[in-house]
């Protein structure tokens, strides 16, 4: 699985940038550490055509395409203020290719529930040299360098991490994202003879590991629905649509092969994106779309209008 | 005061101890609705066949499954409700580990715990976990959904942080270090230099998420009928040597601490 696993995680590179620290600067790749959870189900027409979303109005009923919709912002005091999606790109931070490593911190003093999502940062180019560099340093004297950058129109604060001669990057809320304690309400300590703390300290120990079981960690809801589902094709209950989504088709196994389900599985869960990439391209901002074709070298894109941009980026995704 | 999302049952050993959850994470990300620009209302989704285009109603979706070859098994009612966790109030805390064995790289959602009711029970299971360093590796089933958590001591209180699934983390094994030439001594010791002189003690509050600002400021202004418009920043120059850019780098800093 591990060479498989970085195949397919060399493969998803997100943002492609420069961490820069002082006056050095080190071209990464980022890529993401996590995969998120099994995909949901589709959903389905009773004869098994997929289905696509489509927006309307829920008291006319009438279709409102997409170059219809505009953003609206709900006010306190009742009313909308609407917001172009160019205006919000407008206000985006400048699109720098940099991650600006403001300050070095001792690890421990960032209290973990800060952190929201991981990335591994790979050297790009011939940066290997000072990327091994910064690596070793900080790995070194347990330094952790806060920087920002800027990825798909939005400013993200994270912590850059050195461990095994690897960078991570971890997205971290906002300080004022995370509640304080003293926000609930916690009652004082009433006056305790310690004869429970001394049951639960026996039942602590009795029950301790120093190494966290992956098997605690399984999801048994996904292997409820693989079993199920593996079940019903062995029985063959599978609908098959004349109308299937363009490049929905897998590869071909009707040689009467046995079914890998959890490879299926498996592999939906290496294809889905992040919740962010999930948002249909017609909701992206034109800058989002730009940054999506670049990612996707696609040629002639900065003289494209965003409906362009949309169509080209759809059709290599 | 924050208000508890959930109330749950923490099961050690033979002990109930009743607590409640409070979200200790929030999302503080301008949400928008899609409205309609002509007629100003909002807009929702539905699902339509894209072969015909035809609405099709709630009550008529099916849910299924894709399989390899094209095709899909479709879950009935009765078949998506089997698969739906029991409902329970018990928190399964049935293994305690170094707090440390759990990397933050498992992180999901922290909460923080408080009690509900007996605060002596809630308070013993604080001590005991603090004297023990340790903390609890917890399961759950919280509005339908099945959670696998961390029970840890902050301070003086309780909280739970879910966590993710195995397979979802890649740890830091699943990609090689890169391969090349040992960093000499020279640049090794610039490098500690300027690593030194960025360093400083971590201040969360320092760090502010200006686009949300810009936008909550731009929205605030468009609502009493002004524009506004926010000035760019500038971009910086690129490498070349890395002993000169080291050596520059810390001729800079040296500048600023004796201007």
């Amino acid at each position: 699985m591990p060479d498989e696993l970085a195949g397919a995680i060399r493969g998803r590179r997100v943002w492609t940038g420069t961490i820069s620290f002082g006056l050095v600067s080190v071209p990464v790749d980022l890529l993401p550490a996590q995969r998120p959870g099994p995909p949901g189900l589709r959903m389905l027409a009773p004869d098994g055509t997929p289905l696509s979303r489509q927006y309307h109005d829920p008291d006319t009923g009438a279709e409102v395409t997409s170059d219809q919709i505009i953003r609206g912002y709900e006010l306190d005091e009742g009313g909308w203020v609407t917001v172009e999606n160019d205006e919000l790109s407008d206000l985006a931070p400048e699109k720098s290719r940099d991650i600006d490593l403001r300050v070095f911190v001792p690890q421990e003093q960032i209290d973990p529930i800060y952190f929201e999502r991981a990335y591994f940062l790979t050297p790009s180019g011939d940066s290997r040299k000072a990327y091994r560099l910064l690596t070793r340093v900080m790995e070194a004297g347990r330094r952790v360098g806060i920087a920002s950058f800027v990825m798909r129109g939005r400013e993200y604060l994270i912590a850059l991490l050195a461990d095994g001669g690897v960078l991570r990057a971890e997205t971290m809320r906002f300080h004022d994202e995370i509640r304080p304690v003293s926000e609930i309400d916690l009652p004082d300590r009433p006056p305790d003879d310690g004869s429970l703390v001394k049951r639960l300290k026996k039942v602590v120990r009795a029950n301790s590991s120093d190494t966290l079981d992956m098997a605690l960690l399984e999801d048994e809801e996904a292997e409820r629905l693989e079993d199920l589902v593996r079940g019903k094709v062995d029985a063959g209950d599978v609908v098959a649509s004349e109308v299937e989504q363009a490049g929905g088709g897998d590869e071909d196994t009707s040689d009467g092969d046995v079914i890998d389900l959890l490879e299926v599985i498996r592999r939906s869960l290496a294809e889905q994106v992040p919740d962010e990439e999930a948002r249909p391209l017609s909701d992206l901002t034109r800058d989002e779309l730009y940054e999506r074709a670049q990612e996707l070298d696609i040629p002639g894109r900065s003289s494209m209008r965003k409906a362009e941009l949309v169509e080209a980026v759809r059709g290599r995704a | 005061m924050a208000r508890a999302m959930w109330k749950g049952v923490l099961r050690v050993g033979d002990e109930g101890i009743p607590v409640k959850f409070y979200s200790a994470a929030r999302d503080r990300t301008v949400r928008f609705r899609l409205l309609d620009r002509t007629t100003g209302r909002r807009v929702r989704q539905r699902m339509i066949r894209p072969d015909t285009g035809d609405v099709v109603p709630r009550e008529e979706i099916h849910r299924g499954y894709p399989v390899p070859g094209g095709g899909h098994v479709i879950l009935d009612e009765s078949e998506l409700e089997a698969l739906e966790p029991e409902k329970s109030r018990d928190i399964r805390v049935e293994t305690f580990l170094p707090p440390a064995v759990i990397g933050h790289v498992w992180y999901r959602r922290p909460y923080h715990l408080g009690p509900d009711g007996g605060a002596a029970t809630y308070y013993a299971l604080v001590d005991a976990l603090a004297e023990e360093e340790m903390a609890g590796l917890a399961h759950w089933t919280m509005r339908n959904t099945r959670y696998v958590g961390a029970l840890r001591v902050v301070g003086d209180h309780l909280m739970m942080v879910t966590l993710r699934r195995a397979g979802e983390v890649l740890e830091t094994g699943s990609i090689d270090a890169p391969e090349g030439r040992e960093p000499q001594p020279r640049e090794l010791r610039m490098a500690e230099q300027l690593v030194d002189a960025l360093s400083d003690d971590f201040d969360p509050e320092a760090f502010r998420d200006e686009y949300r600002d810009r936008v909550l400021d731009f929205i605030q202004a468009r609502a009493r009928g002004e524009n506004i418009r926010f000035p760019r920043a500038a971009d910086r120059a690129g490498s070349e040597d890395l002993a000169e850019r080291l050596e520059a780098s810390l001729a800079v800093l040296e500048e600023r601490k004796s201007a």
